[in-house]
Order: structure tokens, then sequence, then C-alpha cells
């Protein structure tokens, strides 16, 4: 790969300093998507900022979940506090990856990278988070803005992901064989003031499913769901799965959600 | 001798302690002084003139030592790889052999094909130059798909203007028609033996050495043959005599028939060296290369015809087989899809004509050579899919269909070459449905449906030929070589043995299972036998390890040594006992004079071997060190029953093979232990063939899509069950050791146990690999549209 | 070039290395420790697994200079006073390892396993913990039964 200068401020301050200061700079978190770009040759920033010594980890649980944004997947998955107010999340992020790159990936980066297969986009989406970053509270419905794409200006760093509590929510995740990235992936929650429905997976970026949404609007069951056809404009083909048998994956991963929302 | 280290014990590995403790020596672990690192510059095109490459930018960048290209390569005189194996075509021409230069000359044939090396002081200054390298191509026109290459406008090599290397036929084709005449059914069949790549989990490295001082070559690499690699590189490419060549294969991580050949990067480290001042020049390949340019597997289109009477007999068996060779032909790859092939097409099963015909050809894609099986994987795919598809359309009992037909009289010749000696392929059906509680499986079957699933059940009862021999024959057949193994057993003073084997193994464990041998005919410590091999400098010559062959000849020549050791052992215990070798008898490590209470200790004799004070070397010459050639008589034929129950999600398409038995019949076993576990990695990697496994060229660009672990799935954990085994045995009667080869059966079984599985859930015909969900998502779409 | 430390088996070791240099490298290539793998290029295989202050990373997913002052066990750490660690003692006695090549990072992995998860794994559970490494050898059967045993025996 490409080499860099590694800078590791102590402060988000000094981050967002060093990332105006060096306009090819990249933010890396725990690095477990940034690195294998790099040694593919698909990303080479001049500098890399690494914000391993923010020690911004972490979860408060009150009228809301919050989650630093260094916090690792293992964190979450194992987090007490997580399971309690929101399980579906803590089952979402002990299923990513690999259980080495759990004890490496953060929620921030994660989003902050917005991988068109990554889980926790939908999770943000699906519940309706709101996105902490050093300068504003940004909602998820406005925050994914496409693949590989987020509303962060240059030099916006991620600080924390604030969930609302759900009354219930679940996520399946239907793997690429190969990858193990979500080849669909559905997060579906029933706030209290309705249901929401994210998919990611499905080629473009993370996307909330009206027509899951709509069926479950009249009743938050897996039968509402008998007979829901998504469409397959928002779904690519590829390789491993055309968008017919991916569209199809989206109302059968959006069954098995609700079957397991808590 | 019994003394739980011998033939049949479960011993545990020698060789664990270093693997455990990250004290293995791999290739890519060894650095030498001054060592240079290599990065070849690969086409980016599937086929491509190359107009021009213009180094100059790439020769200024930092680090860089040197830049080599095709055309230094010809300057330099050194040969082009070669295909060890001649295959005439019917019409009696030679196969069409083009020219496979180490970096191209004039024209690229594939994505990855070696264009030009840049040598620099790091692995990151390589790379960076190789990327400043410019070539200026003439892109053409390309084909990838092995069925439709023949007659394709994309003209691989001059020499085979249709792309065709041969056109290869086995058996009696006039008699096979006039059997299908009397047929009183018919099932044909259209199969595709998807394309693999072997991934062993040591990715290939080279470091070659030039010797300024003393003219002499060194290459360390990571293979399974390096005799033949050091044979190939002296008398082939010219690089340098044998004894002028030395070529060390340290501790290989996996092969799979991937480290057999001899590969363009391998030769031009080992001759770049000299070129760069007689410095070493390090290659490890990343996993993205090793996708690109090792030998593939497989990558067969058939048709087969299977005729039967009215009685359920198998009366004829026909077969036409299109088979992709790549872009050029790699070291064997032509003995893969005809002898190795079409010779086991009579399955266990007596069948009285058999014609096969075999169209080999040119593709824009990475060679295909030797993979796990080898066309015995191919042929069982074929003969148990047909035998299956043809049992369900006569409404018979898959099983008794098999029973019926079974060979059950020995030796059997076939009608494509290959003398069965010996087997009992019921036995293992019997075993099999026990073991897999076919009984049970109806209920199971309404267990699945009950929750929207499909649950099928299927059979594979395989034979492979390993052991390939004897020399004559093939060499008759085509072969450049001889499949014969050496030993050589050094008994050291102190009475301690080292065995030098030219087998080399590469996760077989045979530092455990050969030093068994050993302790089981000397009585001497499992511990006090060492294993030497690897090494052309310590071993003379041996053929290495490939086709299950280091069991039934490996083996067999250190067992031929050892009885030569013996026999000398018994005369110096005879000289110093003062008796007559007639009169020494040899048991559990000590001598013994008939009728006396005279006896000496393995060691002692070895000693005395060595102080040489009792006994006149005029008659006896002192030392205890013996060698052996083994050149078998006869393939050996290990067989078995495989049995695979799947069950598919009705929802996603999702196969999982929730059950798998295997009962093999590898004739008598060295260490079970270790043969338990090469039938369980055989089995995963057909189970992955079957389920997960496929390399996929893009039609329109050429590119190879699945090039790495992102795209290409390989069988991890939770992908695979844990199975059930058994064993049958009948010894094999061309080895003294009675044994037969287990590397590869469930790597040959598999694929078809599971696909018959899949297509008796379904209740289809066939379903093609790898049988992905979105591909079984797609059948049971079929399926539901049928029922509309 | 940042110099960097950390204590690597129990020992200091400390040198130079570029922002680019992986962890693996730092390793493989400076302190000379070869028993930790490289086995593709794409974060998946796991035969790069190390212990990073006490959790199982892939250290060709890890930038050596964001490691400074870290503790790192690899397999060549694993085994006291040459007594094999329980987990390598298994994969011995259970036959999980053919060519060695993924073993180092499968122990490692199956030791995190049993520190985060308790001694008493069912196979389900391990194949499942299992999905950051790959063997092309032994097919997994052994390799589970390994972990079973060794977990016990922890």
């Amino acid at each position: 790969m490409e080499n860099f200068n590694y800078h590791r401020p102590a402060s988000v301050d000094d981050a967002v300093k060093a990332a105006k200061a060096h306009p090819e700079a990249k933010y890396m978190s725990g690095g477990q998507t940034l690195i294998p770009a790099m040694k593919q040759g698909l990303a080479a920033p001049s500098d890399i900022i690494d914000l391993g010594a923010l020690k911004n980890s972490g979860v408060s649980l009150g009228s809301s979940l919050v989650i630093k944004a260094g916090t690792t997947h293992a964190e979450v998955a194992s987090n007490a506090d997580v399971k309690k107010a929101i399980p579906a999340l803590a089952g979402l992020a002990a299923n990513i990856g690999d259980p080495h790159v759990r004890h490496k990936g953060t929620i921030g980066g994660s989003i902050a990278n917005n991988d068109p297969a990554a889980d926790y986009p939908s999770a943000c989406l699906g519940l309706g988070a709101t996105i902490h970053t050093n300068a504003r509270k940004i909602a998820a419905d406005d925050f994914f803005t496409g693949l590989f794409s987020t509303a962060l200006e240059e030099g916006e760093v991620v600080t924390a992901v604030e969930f609302p509590l759900p009354k219930k929510a679940g996520y399946a995740k239907f793997p690429n064989p190969a990858s193990r990235y979500a080849m669909i992936g559905v997060f579906v929650a029933d706030t209290g003031s309705g249901a929401r429905a994210a998919v990611t997976g499905a080629g473009h970026g993370v996307f909330r499913a009206k027509e899951i949404e709509g069926a479950l609007a009249k009743g938050f069951s897996a039968a509402s769901l008998n007979g829901v056809k998504v469409g397959t404009d928002n779904v690519a083909g590829d390789l491993h799965a055309s968008a017919e048998y991916r569209a199809h994956l989206i109302t059968v991963m959006a069954k098995r959600a609700v079957d397991a929302a808590k | 001798m019994d003394n739980g280290t011998g033939i049949g014990a479960r011993v545990k590995r020698k060789e664990d302690h270093r693997f455990l403790t990250g004290k293995g020596n791999y290739t890519d672990d060894i650095n030498l002084p001054k060592q240079t690192y290599a990065y070849f510059v690969r086409s980016p095109h599937a086929h491509a003139t190359i107009n021009k490459i213009d180094t100059a930018a790439a020769k200024k960048m930092p680090g860089v030592v040197g830049i080599f290209t095709g055309e230094d390569i010809a300057n330099s005189k050194l040969g082009g790889l070669i295909c060890g194996w001649m295959i005439h075509s019917k019409d009696g021409s030679p196969m069409k052999a083009g020219p496979h230069p180490v970096l191209a000359q004039g024209k690229v044939r594939y994505v990855g094909d070696h264009v030009a090396v840049v040598i620099a002081e790091t692995r990151e200054q390589a790379k960076a130059a190789a990327g400043a390298v410019e070539v200026d191509y003439g892109v053409l026109p390309h084909v990838v798909d092995v069925a439709d290459a023949m007659g394709h406008k994309a003209q691989i090599h001059d020499v085979a203007p249709d792309n065709r290397v041969f056109n290869w036929s086995i058996g009696d084709e006039a008699a096979t028609d006039a059997a299908f005449k009397k047929a009183a059914h018919v099932t044909k069949i259209d199969l595709v033996n998807n394309r693999l790549i072997p991934n062993a989990m040591e990715p290939r490295a080279a470091i070659g050495y030039y010797d300024t001082g003393a003219d002499h070559y060194t290459l360390y690499t990571t293979s399974q043959n390096p005799h033949v690699a050091r044979l190939v590189i002296s008398a082939f490419h010219g690089l340098a005599p044998e004894h002028k060549l030395r070529v060390i294969a340290p501790d290989v991580g996996g092969g799979f028939g991937s480290k057999i050949f001899i590969y363009a990067e391998e030769v031009v480290c080992v001759w770049a060296s000299k070129y760069v001042g007689g410095r070493p020049v390090k290659w490890t390949a990343e996993r993205t290369e090793s996708f690109l340019a090792d030998a593939h597997g497989r990558d067969h289109v058939t048709h087969a015809e299977l005729a039967t009477d009215a009685g359920g007999k198998i009366i004829g068996f026909k077969v036409h087989t299109k088979a992709a060779m790549g872009a050029y032909l790699s070291t064997f790859s032509s003995c893969v899809p005809t002898y190795l092939y079409a010779t086991l097409l009579s399955g266990q099963y007596n069948i009285p004509a058999i014609y096969a015909e075999v169209d080999a050809l040119y593709t824009n894609t990475a060679p295909v050579d030797a993979y796990r099986g080898a066309g015995r994987p191919e042929a069982t795919y074929v003969v148990e899919r047909i035998v299956e598809t043809a049992a369900r359309e006569l409404k018979m009992d898959p099983a008794e269909f098999r029973r019926k037909n079974f060979v059950t009289q020995f030796p059997h010749q076939t009608p494509v070459i290959m003398c069965y000696d010996a087997g009992d392929y019921a036995a293992a059906l019997d075993e099999a449905m026990k073991i897999a509680d076919v009984k049970g499986f109806p209920a199971r079957k309404a267990a699945s449906a009950a929750k929207g699933n499909y649950r099928g059940l299927g059979y594979s009862a395989y034979i492979e030929a390993c052991g390939i021999a004897p020399s004559a024959a093939i060499g008759s057949l085509g072969a450049g070589v001889g499949l014969w193994e050496s030993a050589e057993v050094r008994v050291n003073p102190v009475g301690t043995v080292e065995i030098l084997t030219g087998s080399h193994s590469h996760g077989q464990g045979h530092e455990t299972t050969f030093a068994q041998l050993v302790s089981d005919r000397l009585g001497v410590d499992i511990n006090n036998v060492a294993i030497v091999h690897g090494d052309t400098d310590k071993v003379q010559f041996g053929m290495g390890t490939y086709g299950s062959r280091s069991g039934a000849v490996g083996m067999t020549a250190i067992s031929k040594a050892l009885d030569k050791i013996e026999a000398k052992a018994k005369r110096i215990a005879a000289a110093v006992m003062e008796s007559s070798p007639e009169d020494v008898e040899f048991k559990n490590g000590t001598f013994t004079v008939k009728g006396t209470d005279k006896k000496m200790a393995f060691g002692e004799v070895a000693l005395s071997a060595y102080v040489a004070h009792k006994f006149n070397s005029a008659e006896i010459e002192p030392g205890l060190k013996e060698s052996a050639f083994h050149d078998p008589s006869n393939f050996v034929f290990p067989a078995g029953v495989h049995i695979a129950e799947v069950e598919i999600d009705g929802d996603t398409g999702v196969t999982t093979v929730v059950n798998y038995t295997a009962v093999d019949d590898f004739g008598n076993v060295i260490n079970p232990m270790i043969v338990e576990g090469q039938v369980h990695g055989g089995i995963t990697q057909g189970i992955g063939q079957a389920l997960a496994e496929g390399a996929v060229y893009d039609k329109v660009s050429g590119q190879l899509l699945t090039g790495s672990y992102m795209d290409y799935q390989m069988p991890r954990a939770a992908d695979v069950p844990s199975y059930k085994l058994g064993f049958t045995c009948t010894p094999c009667p061309s080895n003294p050791l009675g044994m037969k080869g287990c590397g590869e059966a469930g790597a040959i079984a598999s694929p078809a146990a599971v696909m018959n599985a899949v297509t008796d859930a379904l209740a289809v015909k066939d379903v093609p690999m790898p049988a992905t969900p979105n591909v079984v998502w797609n059948q049971l779409q079929h399926l539901k549209k049928a029922a509309e | 070039m940042p110099a960097i430390s950390m204590k690597v088996n129990g020992q200091a070791v400390c040198g130079e290395v570029e922002g680019r240099t992986l962890l693996v490298e730092f390793i493989r290539e400076k302190i000379g420790l070869t028993g930790t793998h490289v086995g593709c290029d794409t974060s998946q295989c796991g035969a790069c697994v190390v212990l990073v202050n006490g959790k199982a990373v892939k250290s060709c997913t890890a930038l050596a200079v964001a490691h400074d002052g870290a503790e790192v066990i690899t397999v060549e750490g694993l085994a006291a006073d040459g007594k094999l660690h329980p987990m390598q003692e298994a994969f011995k006695d259970n036959h999980g390892l053919q060519c060695g090549f993924c073993t180092p990072g499968m122990v490692i992995a199956s030791i995190d396993m049993v520190n985060r998860l308790g001694k008493n794994l069912s196979e389900e559970t391990i194949r499942h913990e299992l999905e950051g490494n790959i063997c092309r050898c032994t097919g997994y059967h052994n390799i589970v039964a390994a972990v079973k045993a060794g977990a016990a025996n922890m």
C-alpha cells in the first residue's frame, strides 16, 4: 500500500485540525475497512488521522441509547445496556465480520464509511438514530446519502450515535456467502410512532423499504408481510445475487427480523 | 511391533510441535542476506498483443535493482514452461502445445499473464515500480468459456487455429454404439464441472539465489516435488545442469495439486538472481496473484449417455467432454482430462462398452491442471450423476440400481484401460447406508417439508486410481516422466534412523506415518526416526507427492529399502553372533539365533556395522545404509460410498449439508487419525465445489470476477457439518503394505453425493454447481412456476 | 520513520516503522517471529491473528505504528517453559492441523474464543466463532474437536 503520514491526535479538536491541515487525509477508527481498501489500492490518503487515542468509547442509557463513536462492535455486542435497551442492536454488532474484526471495528467508523453492505447503517436508519459529530447532530434519514457517502463535511468527525428506544426491533442478515458482508440485511423497528424498516446490502446504499414499512404499519408481525413484494428499484444484481433474488430476500429477512424482534 | 507407534496406530503427529509453536519453516519465513524482492507486471487483458514495453520510468524509481521482460528471457535463451505429458488426438496427431515463455513474448493470453518482473530493494518499491512499467497493448478478441472456445474468433495459439489442443478418445466406439442400439432405455445428461481455484492457505513463494563464486543456483520454493522442479528447470528451461541447481521445498502450507507445477514466477526468481549480481530474489504471491495465476482445476462441459437393458443392467456408456486447458498447457494439464479422467468412467460398475471423447481447448484464462483428485472427481461426477439419474428414470432405488451393476469379481478389466485389483463395493454401500440411517430418511424428509424446506439424499459410489504406474505403461501413454519413488534408509551407529524420501509432505504427516513404518519394521522408537525430504542436495531424486501416491508408492520404496537393511543387518548379526544369516531371526527390534539364547538389539547391530571389528569386511561392507526405487506394477484403487443429506431452505434457497457419511476402502491404513483427517478435508473441498466455489471469468471483459475471498467462497467452519466415517478393507495386492491412497477420495466422492442430494430434494434432473443460494432459489422459482 | 515499542510475548521490542507498516510485517520482518502468517490480502483468512492487549485481532489489518505500547501475544508466546498451552495440546491430540499454515491463527482465535465465551462451547458456537479463520486442509472437523477439548482444559 502507499505510504502516508500518521497522526494520532489526543482530542477531537486536534483531529479536526489535522484533517483541515491535510486535505487528502482520512480518519481511521478501527481500520477494518480502510486498511483493506488501502491494501487493495482503492484508497491512498496522504495522511491517516488515527482516532484511536481519543478514547471515545462507551455506552450510556437514558431516555435514549448513546454509543460513542469509538466503541467497538465487540463492546456494543456485549454491553449490558445495549442488550437491555435494544437487543437487536447488540445482536447486529455480534455478527459484524468476525470476532477479530469486531475487536477493532467501531460504530463510528462503520457509519462514516457507509459501505453499502455494512450492518450499522441499517440500524441507524431503521431506528431513526441521530448522528452526533464534532459540529452538529444529523438525523440518520439525512446522514446516509449514497454509496460510501454521507452528509459529513470535510474534516467533520462522528462522535456518537444516539438511538431512540423502540418498543421492539429486530435485525436479520443474509450474508454474502463469500465475503460475509450483508447480501441483504433488514433492520425493523416498532418505534411506537410507526414501523421503520431499513435495508442494507442491496447494492446502492442503505434505504428504507416503503413496501415493508407500509405492511408493518398494519400490524408489526411477520404475517403482515405475507405476499409483500419489494421492487428492484433500489436493488442491484451481481455475481452472488440477482436483483430479483435480493428483492425477494428483503421480504424474507424482514419477516425473520420481525419474528426476532424484541 | 506392538509398541503403540507401529502400523495401524493413531500416533500423534511428530511435526505438530513446530507448527503449533510457530516454528514451522515455510518459504516466506526464509530471508537471505542481501535479498531483493520481485514483483510481477501482469496482463490486465484477457488477450492482447504487446506492442511495446517501456521500463524507462520504472527503472528510475527508488530501490529498483532490475527490470526484465520477455525479450531478456529470449536473449538469455531460457526455455519456456513445458507440458510433460504428450497426448495424441484420435487421428494420431500430437497435441498442439503453444509456446509458454516465462515472461510473455509478443502476446498475453489471460488476465494475470506474466509480462515483466521488477526487482527492488523492498517489496513496496518493487510493487510501486511495477506500476510504472508502461505496456502498450493491442487488445484482441478473447474467449473464457470452454463451451465457446472451439473455433472461436479469439485464436489463442497459432499452432491451434480452432483452439483445440487435442481431440482424444478412449474405448470402443463401435461396440458402444452397438450396445446403445440394443438398449431398453437411454439416460442423457449435460453437466458442467465448475472451475475451481485451489487456494492452499500458504500462497506460492520462491527465493532464487545464484552463487557467483560457485556458479551454482539455489531455489527455495513451495513445491510438492522439488526434484521434478529441478529436472524441468535444468533440462527444459536450460538454466543450469542439475548438479548446479539445488531446489529446496521446506515446510509447504498445503498444495492440493497447485504446487506440483513449474510456474513462471519461481523460474524467473532463480534465473534473475544472476542478472542482479547474484543477490537473492524473493517473491511471495499476494492472494490476489494466487487467484489469477495458480493453476485452476476442473472446468469441464460434458454430455453423457447411459444405456441400460430391460433388467436395469448398464450395457453402454458414451461421454463427450470439453475440457478447458486455459491459455497455456501447464505441467501435467494434458493427462488430467484424459488418462486421469476417462479411464475412471467405468466407476464401480460392470459396463461392457464405454466410449469417451475429449476435446481439450484453450481459453483466455489461467491454465487448468491437476487439483485434488485431478480428473477423477470429474469422472465420478459424470458417472454418479448419470447413474443416479438413470435409477430415477427407471424408477429404481438408486442404491439398488448401483448394487445391481457393481463389479463383484476381481480382477476386473474395464473397457477403459484400468484393471481393478480388489474391492468390495457392496460392503461399503451397506455400511454407509447403515451409518447414514437411510431407513430414517423419509421421516426426516417429511419433517423438513412440514417446515417448508426440501430434504434430499444423494449417493456417490466412487472409485479412483492413484499411485499412478507403472512407469513403462504410462510412458507408452505419453508421460514424460516415470512415476516410481525412491527411498534411502540410513541407520546411524547408535541405531537411530534417517529416512530420505522423494515424497514430500505438504500437510499429510509423512514425518509421522513414515516413521511408524520404520518403527514397526525395525523396532526403533518413533522418536529415533527422522524423515528427510524436500531438498535435492539431501535426497538424490524423487517424484514427489500428488495423486495420493506417497503411501502406496513412497512407503513401499521405504519398505523395500528396509528389506535390504534387515537382510544386511542379519548378515552382520550372524557374523557377530557366530552363526549363519539363515538362522538369524529379527523381531521386535532384536536379532536372535534360532535354537540359542544369543541375541543382539538392533542398535548393537548398527554399531557393529560401523565399528566393523567383528566381521570380514571383504565379505560384508561396513555401514548400514540402503536405498530402493519402487515402480509399482499397477495403480491402486481406493473406493467407497459417500452419502450426503441436504436440507434446502424453501424461503432462501440456502442448502445445508445436514448429514454426511463416508465409507472408504483404503486397504491397510498406517495411521487412522491421519487418514480420517484426509477424508474430512477432501469432503469439505468437494462440498465447496458443490455448493460454494466457482471461478467466474466475465465473458465480456475477460476479467476474473472471483479474484479474492470477497467473491470466491471458501468453505468455512459453519458451512459444513461434522462427518460420519466408516471404513472397509480389501488390502491392495500390488504393494506389500496392502495400502491404497486416501488423499483425494473425499474431494472425488463428495460433489456427486451432494448434488445427487440437492437434485433429489428438488426432484429435478440437474442443478448446476456451485448450487449457491441464488442458483437454488432460481430452481425453486421454476418449480413454483411449473406448479402454477 | 516513527519509532515504536511494544511488548511481544513478554519481551520489550522496538523498531522504526513506516506509517504503512502492518503489525504483521513488524512481527514477521522486524522482530523475526515468523509463526504469524499471511494467507490473504482481504482480511479474511485469519492466519495472521494475534492477541493485542488480550484480544484477537488480524495483524494484517492493523498498523504497527498504531500499536505503540501494546502487549502482543503471538503463537510463539503460548507455550510456557516448554509446555504447550492446553489449546496447542488439544490441536495436536485431535489432529486439528495438517499443513500448519492456518494453525497459529486458529489456535490464537480459539484461545480468544474461550477467553470470551468460557470453557463450555457447543459445536455450533465453535463453528460460528471460527468465521474469521479459513483452513483448507482439515475440513474443520478435527479443529472443532480440538477447540472443544482445548477449551475444557484451559
